[in-house]
């Protein structure tokens, strides 16, 4: 085989300290090398031209090129050496950049690793094959998880396209958090009233199927044709015949249910109607508190219920869906103060959280949109915001800063002034984080306009006096330690990622950070993408972020989809799973350990039969390939020869 | 939280090592007695570790870390070498002293060098706790109140931690950082009602006592101002650098700030050591700068009836 190697400086990044000149001299002297040379930036137009030219000048068979992670270019000079008549397959990367300049300062030491490395790539390309793909059919369907403002507008411009759309949502109505806020900051507009008409849409578009009260279960396959199982959780109400009508809330007798989207500052009842513009508008039973589950007897519901929709024997029912790309919205939980004993932990009722304090704002919240504190019912008249609580603080694990916080500290001050001109708003904050469109000036008119005291520094301290709160901190711009009197304490809770995100990924075998929140394929350039092709990402499940940012993705990761199925076939992966029949002796472990059921008996003539992959459904993860006892299984394009003339390369 | 069953045949006969500290055989002589005669009480022998020397305090250690961790380690190797797994000091600047030592251990840069200048075998497999964490965690508050002969009942007392016995969090291992909870909770076991305290990790000024006495005037005034302002008749504390600015120091706040505080600062082990029934004077209520008398005024149901 004549081979070619091509040795990237990548600027500094790698030639900084890595002799990439001497890597190239060396390589030239390896059999069956007959090309080598360094390049400033191998990726570039002129630095790919020099690979094709050097593969029709020197005749090359293969291409070595060292440079970065493959993550990064593999598919960059795949395309180059298959532009110069070569087959894809045909070319191995060397990655002396993370694996080698980046973590070392030894400059004769990494010189040596990356000769080794490119070294061991030369000797697994002379075992490299031609390898081809195979197209097949894209289910045009898409899956939305997650019915929040994020998922709400992947769905919309999915549907808009003519896509099928499948929305999946946890709780029995889509709206997510948004569905909870009362204003939106900088413009101040009624959340529900830019929001509802987009929950309608959802509920009209013919081609959205929306499963409320649903949980995603298993997911497999791959790009273009993935198979979901979605749980869909008992309602015991029977949601083609109920109509909404609410008779059976009224009567409900079990009246001391924690209302959840009034973040528990109601009660509600244990069947329910989340708020009047759910999507859709039908009644769930809540088992836990239901007294004919819990105590066996009322039943009230089911008599008073006028189409007798009532059902208490329902099961969950699980729903098979194919389809062809996934995004996930999944959204955020908001971060628990109670960790913070010196804010109270939990202990005081008039020290709230900032969605809290956004359901009583709200004119469909739990005191009908008049300002009044949890414990007693009276009218705040001092108000103290804190700012930065679950944000921007190592010592509860949460060092990121939730980008919200400062912003809708600001609305929720000047609505205070609003509904209550005569009282005073504090806000204890660390910086001013309002880098958005319209956003500083907003900041600005809180406290110019509306006199909102902005006092820089942390509290220490919030402790009861009388019936008022008493809030200990200080003001480090003046230096000195302030105490303020409050009827109302609002908490600025941070942004931390939904419970159940990371066994979501493992599901959609996508990654997440420490934090749970999702991975992009790359941190600028590939902002919806995940590192698994076909699943996309929308909304704070991928990182903190306000409305227009996840509107923004949402249609983002909508117009990816679009882009997906413009094309009515994919190509597959040819790095599958070969099953060489002589050397098979039919013992079946492979079908036993593989995970995509993508192995299967194939009955031969004469009653025998072998092992047979399915190259559509095998995901290349080799598992197979060290199960099998007799090495008749081989991953092509990783193939033990392979493998193993790397490790003699580098052991030998 | 609790890391122990609170099963009376574990800690029963239990031995624990014992470092007392500088403080506890000079001010603090109540609070060393007093936690004797409670873990006596409880069944637990406290063996003073042998020719113990000084923890290092704060001098040590803002000189050299790793020397001063040497230093306060020797007393943490000798009671390794009597059998001890478990060290207790009733005092939190000791106990400081004693797990930056296990720290310093414990950080492999530093440990060759520390282990040099310790010149004992030491393998860190030792555990520093304080008398509160003894009582909270090992005993508890269940069984405490098995044992109970004299209730506190219808006395209001706070608890006042300090700065060090909950904090830095990563440090301490023991109790809410910001709002500990142990001291509340044992004294509600012997029958005290304990309003909530903002104030119980608030500064006392510390050691400015000797250098900037105004300071802790101040401080340890607002301390004593609201626990008399939830209706607190004494302050419960287990720090004797505490107990010293609250109780000591009451006479100069009055005189330089014109008050008239007169609130006793009792020890914890003192007042767990009352309700178990030990004689008061072998707790050393006597030795305390407030009078505590008010703690031996007997109350509850009864004594309310016979009033009536």
């Amino acid at each position: 085989m004549r081979i070619g190697v091509f040795v990237c400086q990548c600027g500094t990044n790698i030639a900084g300290t890595v002799d990439t000149e001497e890597v190239a001299r060396r390589t030239l002297m390896l059999p069956d090398v007959v090309y080598a040379t360094s390049y400033m930036y191998t990726c570039s137009e002129p630095g790919q031209k020099e690979i094709q030219q050097a593969i029709s000048e020197h005749n090359l068979q293969g291409v070595v090129v060292a440079a970065c992670s493959p993550r990064m270019h593999e598919p960059t000079f795949r395309r180059a050496v298959e532009r110069a008549g070569l087959n894809r397959y045909m070319f191995e990367m060397a990655n002396i950049r993370e694996h080698v300049s980046w973590i070392g300062l030894d400059r004769e030491a990494n010189t040596r690793k990356a000769c080794d490395l490119v070294e061991m790539a030369v000797a697994k390309l002379r075992y490299n094959q031609p390898l081809f793909s195979s197209k097949v059919p894209i289910h045009k369907k898409v899956l939305v998880i997650g019915g929040g403002v994020a998922g709400i507008q992947a769905a919309l411009d999915c549907a808009e396209g003519g896509l099928d759309v499948l929305l999946v949502e946890k709780k029995t109505s889509i709206g997510g958090k948004m569905a909870q806020l009362d204003k939106t900051f900088p413009t101040v507009d009624c959340s529900s009233c830019i929001l509802g008409p987009k929950m309608v849409d959802v509920s009209q578009k013919e081609n959205i199927t929306l499963l409320a009260n649903s949980e995603v279960e298993n997911i497999s396959g791959y790009v273009g044709n993935f198979k979901v199982d979605v749980r869909k959780k008992a309602t015991y109400v029977d949601w083609s015949a109920c109509t909404g009508c609410g008779a059976c809330i009224e009567k409900c007798p079990s009246r001391k249910v924690p209302d959840t989207f009034n973040e528990e500052l109601g009660k509600a009842r244990a069947i329910n109607i989340p708020f009047p513009q759910a999507i859709p508008k039908k009644a769930a039973i809540r088992r836990e508190y239901c007294l004919h589950f819990t105590k066996g007897k009322c039943g009230i519901c089911k008599k008073i219920c006028p189409v007798e929709a009532v059902n208490y024997e329902m099961e969950d029912e699980i729903i098979t869906e194919d389809v062809g790309a996934i995004i996930v919205a999944t959204g955020y939980d908001l971060f628990d103060h109670s960790v913070y004993g010196e804010y109270g932990g939990g202990r005081y009722p008039d020290v709230i959280s900032g969605l809290q304090y956004e359901r009583i704002l709200s004119a469909s919240g739990p005191y009908g949109g008049h300002i009044k504190r949890p414990s007693d019912g009276k009218e705040p008249r001092d108000i103290v915001f804190i700012a930065c609580v679950g944000s921007r603080d190592a010592s509860v694990d949460r060092p990121y800063c939730s980008g919200v916080c400062c912003m809708y500290i600001a609305k929720q001050a000047i609505l205070t002034k609003d509904h209550v001109p005569e009282s005073n708003s504090y806000v204890f904050y660390m910086d001013i984080r309002s880098p958005g469109k319209n956003y500083d000036e907003f900041v600005r008119r809180a406290q110019e306009e509306y006199g909102v005291q902005y006092i820089r520094g942390r509290v220490g301290k919030i402790y009861p006096r009388g019936d008022r709160m008493v809030v200990q901190g200080a003001d480090t711009l003046l230096g000195v330690q302030v105490e303020v009197e409050a009827d109302l304490v609002v908490l600025a809770t941070g942004v931390e990622s939904a419970s159940g995100s990371r066994e979501l990924a493992e599901k959609l075998r996508i990654s997440y950070d420490q934090y749970g929140f999702y991975m992009e394929s790359h941190p600028k350039l590939r902002p919806v993408e995940t590192n698994t092709a076909g699943v996309y990402l929308a909304g704070v499940c991928q990182g903190p972020k306000d409305i227009p940012a996840s509107v923004a993705q949402g249609s983002a990761a909508a117009a990816k989809v679009q882009a997906l199925f413009a094309r009515d076939t994919i190509e597959t992966n040819p790095q599958v799973a070969l099953v060489n029949e002589r050397a098979c002796i039919s013992c079946g472990k492979c079908i036993q350990v593989c995970p995509y059921q993508a192995i299967q008996w194939k009955e031969l003539r004469g009653g025998d039969r072998k092992a047979e992959v399915l190259p559509s459904v095998c995901q290349g993860c080799g598992l197979c390939n060290a199960t099998c006892p007799c090495k008749a299984i081989q991953l092509l394009h990783a193939t033990d020869n392979q493998i193993l003339a790397e490790v003699n390369e580098l052991f030998g | 939280m609790n890391r122990y069953i609170h099963n009376e045949e574990i800690f029963m006969n239990r031995r624990v090592a014992y470092y007392q500290g500088c403080s506890l055989e000079g001010l603090a002589h109540e609070f060393d007695t007093s936690t004797r005669e409670v873990c006596a009480a409880l069944g637990i022998e406290l063996v003073e570790i042998p020719d113990w020397n000084c923890c290092g305090s704060t001098p040590a250690h803002s000189l050299d870390p790793v020397l001063s961790a040497a230093l306060s380690a020797r007393n943490l190797a000798i009671a390794v070498q009597e059998g001890a797994d478990v060290v207790m000091t009733p005092c939190p600047g000791c106990l400081k002293s004693l797990k930056g030592s296990l720290e310093v251990y414990h950080d492999q840069d530093e440990r060759q060098k520390f282990l040099d200048i310790l010149g004992m075998p030491f393998d860190g497999k030792v555990k520093a706790i304080s008398v509160l964490q003894l009582l909270y965690e090992d005993v508890g508050p269940d069984a405490i109140r098995k044992r109970v002969v004299r209730p506190l009942t219808d006395h209001a007392l706070v608890p006042y931690y300090g700065c060090l016995l909950s904090r830095p969090a990563h440090f301490a291992q023991f109790d809410d950082p910001e709002n500990p909870i142990s001291m509340d909770r044992l004294m509600e076991a012997v029958g005290a009602s304990v309003p909530d305290f903002p104030y119980k990790t608030e500064c006392c000024g510390a050691t400015y006592g000797v250098t900037r006495n105004e300071i802790v005037g101040k401080l340890s005034g607002r301390i004593l101002d609201m626990a008399l302002r939830v209706g607190a008749e004494a302050v419960a504390v287990a720090c004797p650098l505490c107990q010293q600015n609250l109780d000591l120091r009451q006479g100069q706040l009055n005189r330089q700030w014109k008050r008239n505080f007169d609130i006793p600062v009792v020890y914890i082990t003192q007042i767990i050591g009352l309700a178990l029934g030990i004689d008061p004077r072998k707790l050393g209520l006597h030795k305390l700068f407030v009078d505590a008398g008010v703690l031996l005024e007997k109350r509850g149901p009864e004594t309310t009836q016979a009033a009536q």
